[in-house]
């Protein structure tokens, strides 16, 4: 009985996570879109997540596309590998791994940061002083950093998008010695606006997801700097997670109909 | 509204976290301009008393009167609405750490009355005058202030709407005993100035004694005596006797183990 007992309890403590999420949630948006909507404040998130995660996105990116062009040339060397490798090269990276994997770095690089200012501003009062001060916490610290999460990521991933096949480009031209203006033809001529629209529409929810956790954790963590830690570990582990997970469910809905 | 009313009334205030029963049954009232100060030692409920009185916290049971009108469960704009009657020092000052002494002072002039920076920054800088700080602190970050410095932002910040009730929390703790008095010296003539309703929770004896109008002490979540501070040594309350002369031994067992 006591085995029976600890999986309810399991159950019963995931399902009320789940609800204090989705209410969360649904709180953050509804004081995401209602007035007062500090623009200031967004535009700062703004070039926290998406200027400063420039350079971590680009370096992330380059190395991708040049991989992806050296393994790529491994497997089709036999085949008529210049278009092959421009294909795989442009495909994969705007239909995948500009999105998830800029979404990971900007996880660990900006939910990571969300979580720890918003914990350690509740672990020293500073949230309920917001609140004691007329001012929404939902409206002044979780809004705008949800929206920068959605616009910005965005923006990222485009930026991510075009440095990552010139890595493949620098690699196949550079290195194995093909043809530049046939490669990049073969680059244009498979690449579909449904490819890097996938893309961006992926970049957008992972933005969001990111925020989100970040800001959930940080809202809710409790017990001074072990718990500010403790948020900080949870919002990059389930930011990772979702962005993983919803990778698979997105990709699921675009391509497979 | 009857004029005798008191600004705030508290009765039957019940509140637990889990199992542990924090609040039990809490009853308090406190008049217009009148300084009460709610002693009592750690763990004994006066944190979450006032988090409740400020709708931080929602309680359990219970009633809370402010102006006669019932504020527990409040939410949204209502709680908002009643929320800027009140001004609020905490502890550690929770000043915001990203923003400059200045915008910290003048926050709920600007996101709470919507007054403009420009003005807000001149009232700022009048309210730091009033506790003793100079405009040049007004550019300084919060971190880079000492504990009494930080304090004394805090209570700038906390009068800088001219509310008519203000809470203190722990005034003047984690300062030296000069640094305390200052302060202390400092929320009188704020309270007195602004004619506010002040309401404190401490554990320092001096201060309580410098600042209250009234004592009231907190134990094991109810209130088990409360009086004009002046009658404090003559509660005849072996309860209030022990915490007030700060004794080891009496009613009031901490839980320590004995070596």
């Amino acid at each position: 009985m006591d085995f029976l007992a600890a999986i309810g309890r399991v159950f019963l403590g995931f399902l009320a996570a789940t609800g204090r999420l989705a209410l969360f949630t649904g709180s953050a948006l509804l004081h995401s879109v209602t007035p007062p909507i500090y623009l200031r404040l967004i535009g700062r998130q703004m070039i926290d997540v998406g200027y400063f995660s420039l350079p971590v996105v680009g370096l992330t990116a380059v190395f991708t596309g040049m991989v992806l062009a050296l393994q790529s040339y491994t497997g089709f060397a036999r085949f008529s590998a210049e278009s092959a490798i421009a294909n795989v090269v442009v495909l994969s990276v705007t239909r995948e791994l500009a999105p998830v994997l800029a979404g990971l770095m900007v996880a660990g690089r900006i939910g990571a940061a969300m979580a720890a200012e918003i914990g350690t501003m509740r672990v020293t009062e500073q949230i309920d002083a917001l609140v004691t001060l007329s001012t929404n916490p939902f409206k002044y610290l979780v809004a705008p950093r949800l929206i920068a999460g959605l616009l910005m990521l965005p923006c990222l991933v485009l930026v991510a998008d075009i440095i990552g096949v010139f890595g493949g480009y620098l690699i196949s031209i550079g290195k194995l010695g093909f043809n530049p203006a046939t490669y990049l033809k073969n680059t244009w001529d498979v690449l579909e606006t449904i490819d890097v629209v996938s893309g961006l529409v992926k970049a957008a929810v992972f933005g969001f997801l990111i925020a989100l956790m970040g800001c959930y954790h940080g809202y809710n963590s409790r017990g001074g700097a072990q718990g500010v830690g403790q948020a900080t570990t949870n919002a990059v582990v389930s930011a990772s997670i979702l962005i993983l997970s919803f990778n698979y469910v997105i990709t699921e809905l675009f391509f497979s109909i | 509204m009857n004029t005798n009313a008191p600004k705030i009334a508290v009765s039957g205030l019940n509140k637990s976290f889990g199992t542990k029963r924090v609040l039990r049954g809490v009853t308090l009232e406190i008049g217009a301009a009148e300084s009460l100060v709610v002693i009592g030692g750690s763990g004994s409920g006066k944190s979450v008393l006032i988090k409740n009185i400020l709708g931080l916290m929602n309680p359990d049971s219970g009633s809370i009167r402010i102006d006669g009108e019932e504020t527990a469960g409040m939410t949204g704009s209502r709680r908002e609405r009643v929320l800027r009657k009140f001004g609020m020092l905490f502890q550690g000052g929770a000043l915001f750490d990203s923003l400059h002494v200045w915008e910290n002072v003048a926050f709920g002039l600007i996101q709470g009355h919507q007054m403009d920076r420009k003005n807000a920054r001149d009232v700022a800088i009048e309210k730091l005058a009033t506790v003793g700080l100079g405009a040049e602190v007004g550019e300084l970050y919060p971190a880079e202030l000492s504990g009494g410095m930080q304090k004394r932002v805090g209570l700038a910040r906390a009068i800088a709407t001219e509310p008519e009730i203000l809470f203190f929390d722990e005034p003047t703790t984690g300062l030296d005993p000069i640094m305390g008095d200052v302060i202390n010296d400092l929320i009188i003539a704020s309270v007195r100035r602004l004619g506010a309703t002040a309401l404190s929770i401490t554990h320092d004896m001096a201060s309580a004694r410098k600042i209250a109008d009234r004592i009231a002490m907190i134990y094991d979540g109810r209130i088990i005596w409360a009086g004009r501070a002046a009658d404090i040594d003559r509660s005849g309350n072996p309860y209030v006797d022990q915490f007030i002369h700060g004794r080891a031994e009496g009613p009031i067992r901490m839980e320590v183990r004995r070596p």
